[in-house]
């Protein structure tokens, strides 16, 4: 387990090195692009050449390439032309937001998908897991906008019980937990199903094995059953989808982001992106790749505490 | 005529004690797309404390349904529509969840026919073993854990607290059958339902299940249900066996009485299909059942076998329903037969010691060589285990075969058996050493690199055929695509050709049009054949082509390759881990071990004494079906070791109970080599061992 893990922490440094290349490429590596970005489309030649001399722009991509890595390990991620400030003072507060929003969301998630998902894969066909199937469905196909705009509808317009923009500013009439009610709901309705769906199946699966048969004929109950033996081995299946859902938890909520003007991580993404913020867009794109990269690493690692057949060879 | 009522009368007569299992009338039902099928329509029996009723028949005729149907665990689609079955008495029909729950795994247990996928893959041993006592004796973990502790024990585990902390991928077939047995017994039940328990298991790995659960019978007088499709396993564990075809008791009685004078057509061919002890191709050829089981959606009025019967006579066996006939002179012995008292005495193949075996000629002729063959696995590295050991799945193999003979090879799984089929077809390359193949050196040379004529002159036939057919393709097109693809000849000269092979290997022409999914195993096996025959070669590897099919069809399958052999003159490379279909088909048998050839001769040379001491006990582990020709078993402890492991001395050394001392694991053991050919690869003297031998047959 210690080689693996080693073996794990090389393999997320190459592929951190690699995606840092790949980043830098696509950004930087014609630099009158950067400064001409940078300046907007009606900068005359003169000064998208003045700038890329200022900035050193005209050195090698690869000196810059080093020279960018070097600080970027120092922890200085560059100046964002948007928010104009340093990306650090922004780009930590954003991803606190976000972490915030993601991390309630996937404690709502986890559980339920779980419980939903057990209990509707565990008598395939039963009015329970029709029930459960056809709710996971519908709630999935609905677009994040479509239900965002709905609930608002509701809870804002008509009932008046919740804010309509989460804008995390305290002392105005909402407080911060009444302003994250909304995007929670949205991010979860949309995201739940898919994986209640994917429980349901991993449980179905196991609920036909032989090993239950055994169970049931030794005579254990049908809970005992379900909690005993067949909960563990449908969890070895799920646990690489659940886990993966932090990915879009947290790369993947611009919408609803967007919707309710939360000033999260996706949201300071597409605000940097639409106005040429290189420095800031530089900067999160690493960030996320880290977190899918060591999300993945921690599926791994779950998967081997849970499955003894690669645990123990 | 006696109506199942009146049968049943007679039956408890017979039976002294109270029946622990009775069945009466039962019929189960498949509820289906197609409609509900009657898969059992009336089925009665009973089995008193402390008896074994083995059920024997081929695959498809309601064994397992029955089974399940005791446990009451038939499944969403299985119903019982009609009948009772009765457990100590009560009718398990009435009986609530509740008092299900509290017979299941404490009165009435069962083992799988998997037990690597009856175990749950996540718990460990121990904790699996400790459910049952926890619940149904009511003790407490530590309490469960020492009765865990002493079953492991008792079914001959070795270190039963080590066990205890296992998972199941790590233990071997046999110690995980070993556990679900130990899980069935541990309430001590009294009944045990056993659904083909030894399937899947190696040989020797069988005969010490067998022993164990003939043991452990006794010692705790649990009645058993033995299913089984190999009458030699049921032989040995079982008092009475009820014979059962189309969801029928066709026969029923004393086991030793329905083998040794079977009176139902059906069982005397099941028994007709399976070569008798000493018996080879050369003294008679199988005689298989014709056809095959009919649907079960249409259920004739009369016997269910008269499609199949060579006895039936339409006006009498096919108008009215077969009543259970008593056998007279003969307690408890049934048959469900009309013409019982017409048919003629059964009499079972012998051979006539002296007579038999015509001595095969020598050929003369090598077909292909093996020469100093090495093939060694270098696994590249997993990201668990960077540098994993190299496994030696061959060593120094040295075999010929001749032209037109079958050369057999046989051995336990992992013994190197299909490594062997795999250098040979160029799906692997040797590490070392050749391959002769007629003038060709092939060793070497993957699939790929062979030329047309290499690739033409050996063909492979598979175990399960379903792998090799395309589910998509004709059998048509299968097999003219390899005839224009073997020799290069035009689409209307395949046709006529695979025309010509379907009636060679004997199936109806009209199978051009079917697709795999319409043909039954043996007829798909047919067609593998058929496909193999295409390019006409000089050499056919046959890697276990009869052992997923039943004993009725592996006859005619067998008949048909001696058949090809005669009439094509084609070499056969036969692997198989059933001695008794060896014994049969062979000319030559090599027997291997660990990657090695141990002993090799003549088939009448290995089957006789002198026996390297492998042989002997593969030998004395293979099922018999004849009563009265059971051998004492020599029963091999421990398992194979790893094929990763270096072994310096005698590779059967950790197992074999003839061992002389440490010379065994320190050097590696001498070849002897008789005039005649026959080599035994071991350290004691060929005089020696044959005088072993002879004394443990005594
Ligand atoms: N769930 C099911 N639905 C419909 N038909 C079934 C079902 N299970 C089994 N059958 C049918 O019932 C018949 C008896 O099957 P069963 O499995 O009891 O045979 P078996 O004697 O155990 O065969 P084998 O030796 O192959 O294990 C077969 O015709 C089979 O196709
Ligand atoms: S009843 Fe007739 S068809 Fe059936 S087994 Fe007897 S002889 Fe054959
Ligand atoms: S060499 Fe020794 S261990 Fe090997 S088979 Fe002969 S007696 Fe047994
Ligand atoms: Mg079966």
């Amino acid at each position: 387990m210690g080689a693996f893990a080693a073996r794990r922490l090389a393999a997320l440094i190459i592929t951190m090195m690699v995606v840092s290349m790949l980043i830098f490429a696509a950004f930087e590596w014609t630099p009158g692009q950067v400064a001409s970005k940078m300046l907007g489309p009606f900068a005359t030649p003169e000064q998208v050449e003045l700038l890329t001399e200022q900035m050193g722009l005209n050195r090698p991509a690869p000196v810059r390439y080093i020279e960018w890595v070097g600080n970027v390990l120092k922890g200085d991620l560059g100046y964002s032309t948007y928010f104009k400030t340093d990306v650090n003072n922004i780009i930590w507060d954003r991803l606190g937001n976000t972490l915030l929003l993601a991390s309630i969301a996937f404690a709502i998630i986890v559980p339920c998908s779980i419980i939903f998902g057990v209990a509707a894969g565990m008598r395939e066909g039963s009015k329970l897991d029709r029930t459960i199937s056809v709710l996971s469905i519908v709630t999935t196909s609905v677009p994040e906008f479509a239900s965002g705009v709905f609930l608002a509808t509701i809870f804002v317009i008509i009932l008046e019980w919740l804010p309509g923009a989460s804008t995390l500013e305290s002392g105005g009439d909402w407080s911060i937990a009444s302003q994250l009610v909304l995007p929670v709901a949205v991010m979860v309705l949309f995201d739940l199903g898919y994986v209640v769906r994917m429980v349901r199946a991993a449980m179905v699966d196991v609920m036909m094995k032989p090993y239950i048969r055994t169970a049931v004929l030794k005579g254990l109950g049908f809970r005992k059953v379900v909690l005993g033996h067949a909960l563990r081995n449908a969890m070895v299946v799920s646990l690489t989808v659940i886990l993966l859902q932090i990915n879009y938890l947290v790369a993947g909520v611009v919408v609803v982001e967007t919707i309710f003007a939360y000033p999260g991580f996706g949201h300071m993404i597409l605000e940097s992106a639409l106005s040429k913020d290189t420095a800031t867009v530089e900067a999160a794109t690493l960030i996320i790749v880290l977190i899918v990269v060591i999300t993945q690493i921690a599926g791994d690692l779950g998967y081997m505490w849970l499955n003894p057949r690669i645990r123990f060879k | 005529m006696s109506s199942p009522a009146t049968l049943r009368k007679t039956a408890a007569v017979t039976v002294a004690a109270k029946p622990i299992l009775e069945l009466r009338d039962v019929k189960i039902s498949y509820i289906t797309r197609a409609g509900r099928i009657d898969v059992v329509p009336a089925l009665s029996f009973s089995l008193a404390k402390g008896e074994a009723l083995g059920l024997v028949g081929e695959s498809g005729c309601g064994k397992s349904t029955v089974a399940y149907a005791i446990m009451k665990y038939l499944g969403g689609a299985g119903r019982i529509t009609n009948g009772q079955i009765l457990f100590n008495g009560q009718d398990m029909a009435s009986m609530s969840e509740d008092q299900l729950r509290q017979i299941r795994g404490s009165k009435l247990a069962m083992v799988y026919q998997d037990p690597m996928s009856s175990l749950n893959p996540t718990m460990r041993i121990g904790r699996q073993l400790e459910e049952v006592p926890m619940l149904h004796m009511k003790v407490g973990r530590e309490e469960a854990r020492q009765r865990a502790i002493r079953f492991l024990g008792e079914v001959n585990l070795p270190d039963p607290e080590l066990i205890m902390e296992r998972y199941p991928h790590q233990l071997s077939g046999g110690q995980q059958q070993r556990v679900v047995i130990a899980m069935a017994l541990m309430a001590e039940p009294d009944l045990l339902v056993m659904d083909e328990p030894t399937t899947g298991l190696d040989v020797t790995v069988e005969a010490a299940v067998l022993d164990l659960v003939a043991q452990l019978r006794h010692k705790h007088d649990t009645a058993i249900i033995f299913i089984s499709h190999n009458l030699g396993t049921v032989l040995r564990v079982c008092d009475r066996v009820g014979v059962m075809y189309f969801g029928e008791l066709v026969e029923e009685g004393p086991i030793k009485e329905v083998f040794a004078n079977p009176r139902h057509p059906y069982t005397r061919g099941l028994l007709d299909s399976i070569p008798t002890m000493g018996a080879d191709k050369h003294s008679r050829r199988l005689s298989p059942i014709a056809g095959q089981v009919p649907s079960a959606l249409a259920r004739p009025v009369g016997c269910g076998f008269a499609s199949r019967c060579s006895f039936c006579e339409p006006a009498t066996c096919t108008t009215v329903p077969i009543p259970t006939i008593a056998i007279p002179g003969e307690a408890r012995h049934q048959a469900k037969c009309v013409r019982l008292s017409e048919l003629p005495p059964h009499r079972r193949f012998q051979v006539v010691p002296g007579e038999a075996t015509a001595e095969i000629a020598k050929s003369g002729e090598t077909v292909l060589g093996i020469d100093h063959l090495y093939k060694i696995y270098r696994p590249s590295g997993t990201i668990f285990d960077s540098k994993p050991a190299e496994v030696r799945a061959l060593t120094d193999i040295e075999l010929s075969a001749e032209r037109g003979r079958t050369l057999a090879i046989v051995g336990e799984s992992g013994c190197g058996k299909s490594s062997l089929a795999k250098v040979l077809t160029g799906i692997e390359v040797a590490t070392q050493g050749k391959v002769k193949l007629i003038d060709w050196e092939i060793g070497h040379v993957p699939v790929e690199k062979r030329n047309q004529a290499q690739k033409k002159s050996i063909q492979m036939v598979f175990q399960n055929p379903d792998s090799t057919l395309n589910p998509s393709h004709t059998v048509g097109f299968a097999i003219r695509r390899a005839l224009q693809r073997l020799r290069g000849i035009s689409a209307s000269q395949a046709k006529t050709q695979a025309a010509e092979l379907l009636r060679l290997v004997n199936l109806p022409m009209e199978f051009v049009n079917r697709r795999p999914r319409q043909l039954s195993g043996g007829q798909k096996q047919r067609v593998a054949i058929a496909r193999a025959l295409a390019g006409d070669p000089a050499l056919i590897i046959a890697d276990e082509p009869v052992s997923a099919l039943d004993v009725s069809v592996q006859a005619a399958i067998i008949n048909l390759l001696i058949d090809l052999q005669d009439k094509r003159d084609a070499t056969l490379v036969f692997i198989s881990h059933d001695l008794s279909v060896v014994r049969f088909l062979a000319d030559h048998v090599a027997v291997m071990y660990l990657g090695r050839v141990v002993e090799y001769g003549t088939v009448e040379q290995v089957y006789a004494p002198p026996y390297h001491p492998y042989t002997e006990a593969l030998l004395s582990a293979a099922p018999v079906a004849e009563v009265g020709k059971e051998r004492e078993r020599i029963i091999l402890e421990g398992t194979i070791p790893s094929a990763t492991k270096q072994i310096p001395g005698c590779p059967f050394a950790s197992r074999c109970p003839r061992k002389i001392g440490s010379i065994c694991d320190d050097q590696p053991p001498p070849e002897h080599v008789t005039q005649q050919g026959h080599r035994i690869a071991c350290h004691i003297p060929l005089g020696d061992l044959a005088k072993l031998n002879t004394r443990a047959a005594e």
